[in-house]
């Protein structure tokens, strides 16, 4: 039953939810307008809020100056690529952890996860040191490879907790249906996990597309994906403010996007398991 | 064709034995029941049978052919489950047809297949909903209309009326019988109800912690019961059992008497009414203080009148009188 909540309980916790929600957003919204601003007013004391000469031109400066598409090309191939092999390991990998656990089944899990903790600047040398000899530096493949490796973890146990919600019968009836292990993820675990994987998909696609320790340690150029692209407007010739915010909301720009279509899925990816 | 041996057929999990060696045979066309109570390891018979657990030792054949290391998807075995396990993203004409599909039967002969089956269940006008939009009785008849299409050379049922409400199961039971006089094919049903067991059966099965109590049809178990454990499983109220005195006076260690072989009115037995049920056909006393037992259950044919606290005399019928040894063995 719904607890009662009286008429003032509601609107103070309302305004507390917005003002929250206002303090959180307000960093984004402020690199959004400092990006209409010129670098004049972007550094003014005090700060203009609303007020000003809008203008374009930074965007056109950005444009002109970097290669914007490049960019965002780089980013797309890396996340997407790196969330799709990505998927393509952690299917077979939490089907056998949800439907034949073996006695070491958790502690595998937990071992995964576990590397997460690592921070990953400890492995920055060995790592850096294995793409030079292998000819990874600064390619997309390279930061495909690494990108999939590191969001593996999370990959597995997202499916992992999705898989073992659907029932063992129904994997059962299917394989007295006359169904090979392949028919039985194909046709009928697939389907049904679909809301999990599509959520799975987006959360990591997000990660990967913001990752930007790898991204920024192991490309130069020709790889460079949004990350670098705004970082290459931190230095070195001193700070720019307003390009560097019109470049930052570029590069936030379609990931913004993509997650206010999938709000939904992603919610319910990030909460499956919780309440039954 | 669906005659199923197993020899010798074990099953541990871990260090725990599940299933001692075990022997039994399945006639082809024959309705087996196995039935216990939970924990007697009859689901997990069917589950070995069916390939969905792997024996610990011991072989499964299936007309004649070698089964134990087959798996379920070649075992020509079609199995129907307590949850219905049907496919939720799929239609009710998809589900039916998945086995077709993966058998690689071609289009005109899956669509014949499916519609006929669905015609047998009352399925047709369901044919393009999804599992979710029928109820537990329909969703039922779907794993079943699965089942059939196949034409396997045996059914296993694990508890598939369990989830059911007390009248659509008794629908559904006949339903079942009736399906298995018109196919004639090999059926294996698991249940904890006796009821079924004894309506359905050709042949029932009783296990108690994974060994097979005895084997034989129903009345051959209501009549001749091995044992103590199946006179009291096998029988509805059960089997009033009594030691002591009356049971040294007729050479045994205890004996049955059966609720609806104990007359009312007047005999040797006497106590007092407790609960009586009066279910119109017949009447159910519970008689207290006869000095043989805690309770006497007696059915009494008919509308019978004793109030609570009444004094009753009881008869048993002594040709139905069944008497067993300290080790709980039928003396015959």
């Amino acid at each position: 039953m719904a607890r009662a909540v009286s008429n003032s309980v509601k609107a103070r916790n309302t305004a507390i939810a917005w003002i929250i929600a206002i303090l959180i957003f307000f960093p984004i919204l402020w690199t959004i307008l400092t990006s209409f601003k010129t670098e004049g007013t972007a550094i003014a004391d005090p700060p203009v809020f609303l007020f000003f000469d809008w203008t374009l031109e930074n965007y056109a400066t950005v444009q002109d100056r970097s290669d914007y598409f490049g960019h965002f090309m780089n980013s797309v191939i890396i996340s997407v690529g790196s969330t799709v092999i990505g998927l393509a390991i952690a299917i077979p990998a939490a089907w056998a952890m949800a439907f034949v656990p073996g006695r070491q089944t958790k502690n595998v899990l937990m071992w995964m996860l576990s590397t997460k903790m690592l921070p990953p600047v400890g492995v920055l040398v060995p790592i850096y040191l294995i793409f030079r000899d292998w000819g990874l530096l600064d390619t997309r493949i390279g930061l495909v490879i690494v990108l999939t490796l590191i969001n593996l973890p999370i990959i597995v146990w997202m499916l992992y907790t999705y898989f073992r919600e659907i029932p063992t019968d129904i994997l059962e009836a299917a394989r007295m249906d006359g169904a090979t292990l392949r028919s039985e993820v194909v046709h009928v675990l697939l389907p049904m996990a679909v809301p999990g994987i599509a959520s799975t998909l987006l959360l990591n696609i997000i990660l990967a597309w913001n990752e930007a320790f790898w991204t920024l340690n192991l490309v130069a150029a020709n790889a460079a994906p949004l990350t670098a692209f705004i970082a290459s407007y931190s230095s070195p010739e001193g700070l720019f403010y307003a390009k560097l915010s019109a470049a930052s909301t570029m590069a936030i720009a379609p990931i913004l996007i993509m997650g206010w279509f999938s709000q939904k899925q992603l919610v319910r990816g990030l909460t499956f398991g919780a309440v039954k | 064709m669906g005659r199923i041996t197993l020899e010798k057929v074990q099953k541990k999990f871990g260090e725990t034995e599940v299933i001692p060696p075990l022997d039994l045979t399945i006639e082809d066309g024959e309705f087996v029941v196995f039935v216990g109570p939970s924990g007697c390891g009859k689901s997990t018979l069917l589950r070995l049978i069916a390939g969905l657990e792997d024996v610990s030792g011991g072989d499964i054949k299936i007309d004649g052919t070698p089964a134990t290391d087959l798996p379920p998807a070649k075992r020509r075995l079609a199995m129907v489950f307590q949850s219905y396990a049907l496919y939720p993203h799929m239609t009710v004409r998809k589900n039916i047809a998945f086995p077709l599909k993966m058998a690689g039967m071609d289009e005109a002969e899956k669509t014949r297949r499916v519609e006929r089956a669905a015609e047998v269940l009352n399925l047709t006008n369901f044919l393009d909903r999804r599992p979710g939009q029928l109820s537990g009785g329909q969703r039922q008849r779907v794993a079943i209309g699965r089942a059939i299409v196949r034409e396997p050379a045996a059914f296993l049922f694990d508890e598939p009326l369990s989830n059911l409400d007390a009248a659509l199961r008794v629908g559904m039971r006949l339903e079942i019988s009736e399906l298995h006089e018109r196919l004639k094919t090999t059926m294996i049903y698991v249940t904890h109800d006796q009821v079924e067991a004894m309506t359905m059966a050709d042949k029932i099965v009783v296990l108690r912690a994974g060994h097979i109590e005895q084997v034989g049809s129903p009345l051959d178990l209501y009549r001749t019961p091995r044992n103590r454990f199946v006179a009291e499983f096998i029988g509805s109220p059960k089997m009033n059992v009594i030691d002591g005195e009356e049971a040294a006076h007729r050479d045994a260690h205890a004996i049955g008497i059966r609720p609806e072989h104990i007359d009312v009115g007047e005999g040797q037995w006497e106590g007092r009414v407790g609960v009586s049920e009066h279910l119109g056909s017949d009447t159910l006393f519970h008689v207290h203080d006869t000095g043989l037992a805690d309770v006497i259950t007696v059915r009494a044919p008919g509308e019978v009148n004793y109030k609570s606290g009444d004094a009753i005399r009881l008869s048993p019928q002594t040709d139905k009188i069944h008497r067993f040894d300290d080790k709980g063995l039928r003396i015959a």
